[in-house]
C-alpha cells in the first residue's frame, strides 16, 4: 500500500476516535455514555443520525449491556465496537473475559478514568490496568494522533487469524480525550482499504453450519482453551508490529510494541506509557542538553508485554524508574513496574529499579516532577543505593 | 398457522436428545414445543442456568441450531447484539435476508432478578426477539435458592423453614405484568400441559412486529419435591388453582386464555409438593390463608384487566 496524504486537522482525542470509527464503519456499535468518553458516543450518534455510516447503533442501558451486545454482535459474524471509561469498564468486567475467552475480535476505545471511591472522573490508569488480566490486547496512546492511529490498527490486530482476541486502545481521559491537538486523518477510502472486510470463522448467522458458542467447559477442556488464549497473546507480539509496519507504509507513522527515546546510550531511564510520555520526552531533551545521559522507554503495547525487548533495551542501564498511573494496593509495586522488573530479572539483568506512582485522579504531571525522577535516579546511581522502591510523585504526604 | 401435532411429529426436534436435564424436567418439553411452533431458521440464546449447562457440556451440544451462551444476566443484550448484527448485515447487503428468528430461553433467576435490567433495556429498544422465561420459581441450577419468582411460604435453601421463619416471607413479583407495562406487541403466560395454547402463543409471539415475551411455568421435580412423572399434572394444577393463570396481552389488550371450573383451592397445590409441606401444619395455617388471599387478589385483578366476568 503506497503512502497517502493525510489531512491535517485539529481535534480532541474523543473526536479523533469518533472520526476513526466513522471511517471504519463498524457493522454494530453498542455504547453507553460516561465521562470522559461521552463525546465519542455523542459524535458517533450524529454520524448514525446523518447516515454517514452503515452502522447499527445500540444505545444500550448500561456498559455491561454494551459489552454483552458486542459479544452477540461479533459472534453473529460482523464487526462490533464500543467505547467506555473507568466505572463503565468495571461494569463490563465479567463480559471482558467472555469476549476474550470466546475469541471475539471486538474493538474497544477506552478513555482512561480513575475508579471510585472517592468519585473522580479524571484520568488515571486504574481502569485499563485493572483489566490487564482480562485477555485483551492493550495499546496505550501517547497523543491524539496515536489515539486515531491505534483505533484503526486495533481492528487489524484483533481480527488477525493468528490473534483473534479483543483489542482495546487507551487514551488518557481529558488530557488526550478533551484536548485539541493537530493530527492527520487518512482519507476514508484508505482506512476502508487498510481494515479490509471481515470474514468470520464461525458466525451464528451461518445457518448451514450451526455453531454452539459459549458452552459449559469443564476441567477436561477448560485449561487447554486458556492455554490457547495464551498462545494467541504470544502471537500478538508478532502481529502488532507487523500491522504497525504496514500502517507506517501507508501513513509514514510506524508503530512497534515499544519505542526507545534517546535510550540507546542512556544510563538513566524511565519507563512510561500514555500521554505522560510526551512530558517525559521534553525533560529528557532538557537533561541531555545539560549532559545527563537520560533516556525514555515508551510502552505502546502493554498486553501482550514485550518482555524480551524491554529487557534488551533496559538491561544495561544504571538506574531505572518505572512510572505507574495506577495502584495495586498492598503489592510490591504497581502494574508496569511488575512487568519491567520481571522482564529484567527473567532475562538475567538486575539494574536498580524504582517505581513512581503519579497523576492519580487526574493530578497534573508536570515536567518538574519528571525532572525530580531523573534527579533521584542520578542520586541512586551516584550513591549506589536504591532506597525506597515505591515512591509517589506530586502527592501531599 | 394451525398447530398440527401429526405434521410436527414428522419434523426434527431442534434440540437433540442426550442432554443432561433431569428426568421429568419441563424445560426441554417447553423448548421443543416453542421451537416447533417458531420453526427454522432460528438462532437461540440462553443465559447461564440448567438448560445451558445440561445442553452444552463441551465438546457436546444438543443444539441443532446456532446457539449462544454469554453469561447469567445478559442474554437479552446478547440476543439484541445478534439481532442488530443481522439487521446491519442484511441492510448492507453483506448477507441475504433469510427471515431468521431469534429466541431466548432463560430461567426465572436470569429474568426476574439478575437480568431484569437487560431485558427491560432490550425490549424498550424494540429488538425483535422472543424471550421465553422458563420459570421454575427459583435458582434450581445452583441447588434450589429463592428468587423473586418464588411464591410466599416456599421452602428453598435460602428461604429455609426454621424455628421462627416458615419459608419465604415475600410475595413473588409479577414480571409478566412488568414486561406488559413496556407496551411491547405480545406478552403471555403459559404452561407445558396446555401445549396447544403454548405453541399458539409462541407462533403469535414470533409473528409480532417487535419484542415478545412468554413466561412459562416449569415444574421442577428436584426443587419442588414431587415425583418426576407428575410434571404435567402439576402444570395443570397450577392453572386450576390460579396460582399460574394462562393469559396473553396482545398490543396492550389483556385476554384470559383459561378459566378453571371449578377454581381449586390453593391447599391442593401446596399438598402436591414437598417444598410446601411445612405449611400443612396448624401453626402455619395463617400462611396458607395469606397465600390464598394473594392468589384470589391477583386472580381478581387479572379478570378485571381481561374484562372477564368475576
Amino acid at each position: 500500500m503506497a503512502k497517502v496524504m493525510g489531512k491535517p486537522v485539529a481535534l480532541n482525542g474523543d473526536r479523533a476516535v469518533a472520526e476513526a470509527m466513522r471511517q471504519m464503519n463498524p457493522d454494530v456499535v453498542a455504547a453507553y455514555p460516561i465521562t470522559p468518553q461521552t463525546e465519542i458516543v455523542m459524535r458517533f450518534s450524529e454520524f448514525v443520525a446523518n447516515g454517514e455510516v452503515d452502522t447499527e447503533f445500540i444505545p444500550v442501558e448500561s456498559e455491561h449491556a454494551a459489552m454483552s451486545a458486542c459479544v452477540g454482535a461479533c459472534a453473529a459474524g460482523g464487526r462490533a465496537q464500543t467505547a467506555t471509561s473507568g466505572a463503565g469498564l468495571a461494569f463490563m468486567w465479567e463480559v471482558l473475559w467472555v469476549a476474550s475467552g470466546t475469541r471475539l475480535p471486538i474493538v474497544m476505545h477506552m478513555v482512561n478514568r480513575s475508579f471510585s471511591a472517592p468519585l473522580n472522573i479524571l484520568c488515571d490508569h486504574s481502569d485499563s490496568m485493572g483489566a490487564r488480566d482480562a485477555g485483551w490486547v492493550q495499546l496505550y496512546d501517547e497523543t491524539v494522533q496515536e489515539a486515531y492511529d491505534n483505533a484503526i490498527q486495533s481492528v487489524r490486530i484483533a481480527e488477525h487469524p493468528d490473534v483473534m482476541l479483543p483489542t482495546l486502545h487507551a487514551l488518557d481521559g481529558f488530557i488526550l480525550g478533551h484536548n485539541l491537538e493537530r493530527l492527520e486523518l487518512l482519507p476514508d477510502e484508505a482506512v476502508k482499504q487498510f481494515i479490509g472486510t471481515y470474514k468470520p470463522m464461525y458466525s451464528l448467522l451461518d445457518l448451514d453450519r450451526p455453531v454452539t458458542y459459549g458452552p459449559m467447559d469443564y476441567h477436561d477442556y477448560f485449561f487447554e482453551h486458556k492455554r490457547q488464549q495464551v498462545a494467541a497473546m504470544e502471537r500478538a507480539l508478532e502481529v502488532v508490529p507487523l500491522i504497525g509496519e504496514e500502517y507506517g507504509r501507508l501513513t509514514g507513522r510506524y508503530y512497534g510494541l515499544m519505542e526507545g527515546y534517546r535510550l540507546e546510550d542512556a544510563e538513566l531511564a524511565t519507563v512510561v506509557l500514555g500521554s505522560t510520555v510526551g512530558t517525559t520526552r521534553v525533560v529528557v531533551d532538557e537533561l541531555r542538553d545539560q549532559g545527563v545521559k537520560a533516556g525514555l522507554l515508551k510502552i505502546r503495547c502493554f498486553r501482550p508485554f514485550p518482555a524480551a525487548m524491554v529487557a534488551e533495551a533496559l538491561g544495561d542501564k544504571k538506574a531505572i524508574a518505572v512510572l505507574d498511573r495506577s495502584l495495586s494496593f498492598g503489592g510490591q509495586g504497581n502494574p508496569l513496574f511488575f512487568e519491567v522488573c520481571t522482564a529484567l530479572f527473567s532475562h538475567g539483568f538486575s539494574p536498580k529499579v524504582v517505581n513512581y506512582v503519579y497523576g492519580l485522579g487526574g493530578r497534573d504531571t508536570v515536567p518538574a516532577q519528571i525532572r525530580q525522577v531523573y534527579h533521584e535516579l542520578i542520586k541512586i546511581d551516584r550513591e549506589g543505593v536504591t532506597g525506597p522502591t515505591l515512591r509517589y510523585l506530586g502527592v501531599r504526604e | 398457522m394451525a398447530i398440527n401435532l401429526k405434521e410436527m411429529s414428522k419434523e426434527q426436534d431442534l434440540i437433540a436428545p442426550g442432554h443432561r436435564l433431569c428426568a421429568g424436567c419441563a424445560e426441554t418439553i417447553v423448548v421443543r414445543q416453542v421451537l416447533h411452533a417458531v420453526g427454522s431458521p432460528v438462532v437461540v440464546a440462553s443465559p447461564t442456568g440448567c438448560l445451558e449447562v445440561a445442553s452444552t457440556p463441551y465438546p457436546y451440544t444438543s443444539w441443532r441450531v446456532p446457539w449462544i451462551h454469554n453469561a447469567f444476566e445478559n442474554v437479552s443484550s446478547t440476543l439484541a447484539g445478534i439481532e442488530t448484527m443481522y439487521r446491519s448485515l442484511v441492510k448492507q447487503g453483506k448477507i441475504e435476508d433469510k427471515g431468521i428468528k431469534f429466541v431466548a430461553f432463560a430461567g426465572d433467576g436470569a429474568t426476574y432478578d439478575i437480568g431484569l435490567q437487560f431485558l427491560s433495556g432490550a425490549i424498550e429498544r424494540g429488538h425483535k426477539f422472543l424471550y421465553v422465561c422458563l420459570n421454575n420459581e427459583g435458582y434450581m441450577n445452583t441447588g434450589i435458592q429463592r428468587s423473586s419468582a418464588t411464591p410466599m411460604g416456599t421452602w428453598t435453601t435460602t428461604s429455609p423453614v426454621g424455628a421462627v421463619i416458615p419459608g419465604k416471607r415475600e410475595n413473588r413479583k409479577d414480571v409478566t405484568a412488568i414486561i406488559a407495562a413496556h407496551d411491547i406487541p405480545y406478552v403471555a403466560q403459559a404452561a407445558p400441559h396446555a401445549w396447544r395454547d403454548l405453541m399458539t402463543k409462541a407462533q403469535k409471539a414470533i409473528a409480532a412486529d417487535g419484542p415478545s415475551f412468554i413466561n412459562v411455568l416449569i415444574p421442577c421435580q428436584r426443587g419442588w419435591r414431587f415425583p418426576p412423572e407428575e410434571t404435567i399434572v402439576l402444570s395443570k394444577l397450577a392453572a386450576d388453582t390460579c396460582i399460574w393463570p394462562l393469559y396473553e396481552v396482545v398490543d396492550g389488550e389483556w385476554k384470559l386464555n383459561y378459566r378453571p371450573s371449578p377454581k381449586k383451592p390453593i391447599i391442593d397445590w401446596l399438598q402436591s409438593q414437598g417444598r410446601f409441606q411445612h405449611l400443612l401444619t396448624p401453626q402455619n395455617e395463617h400462611v396458607v390463608d395469606a397465600l390464598q388471599q394473594e392468589v384470589d387478589r391477583q386472580w381478581s385483578r387479572l379478570l378485571e384487566r381481561c374484562k372477564a366476568p368475576s
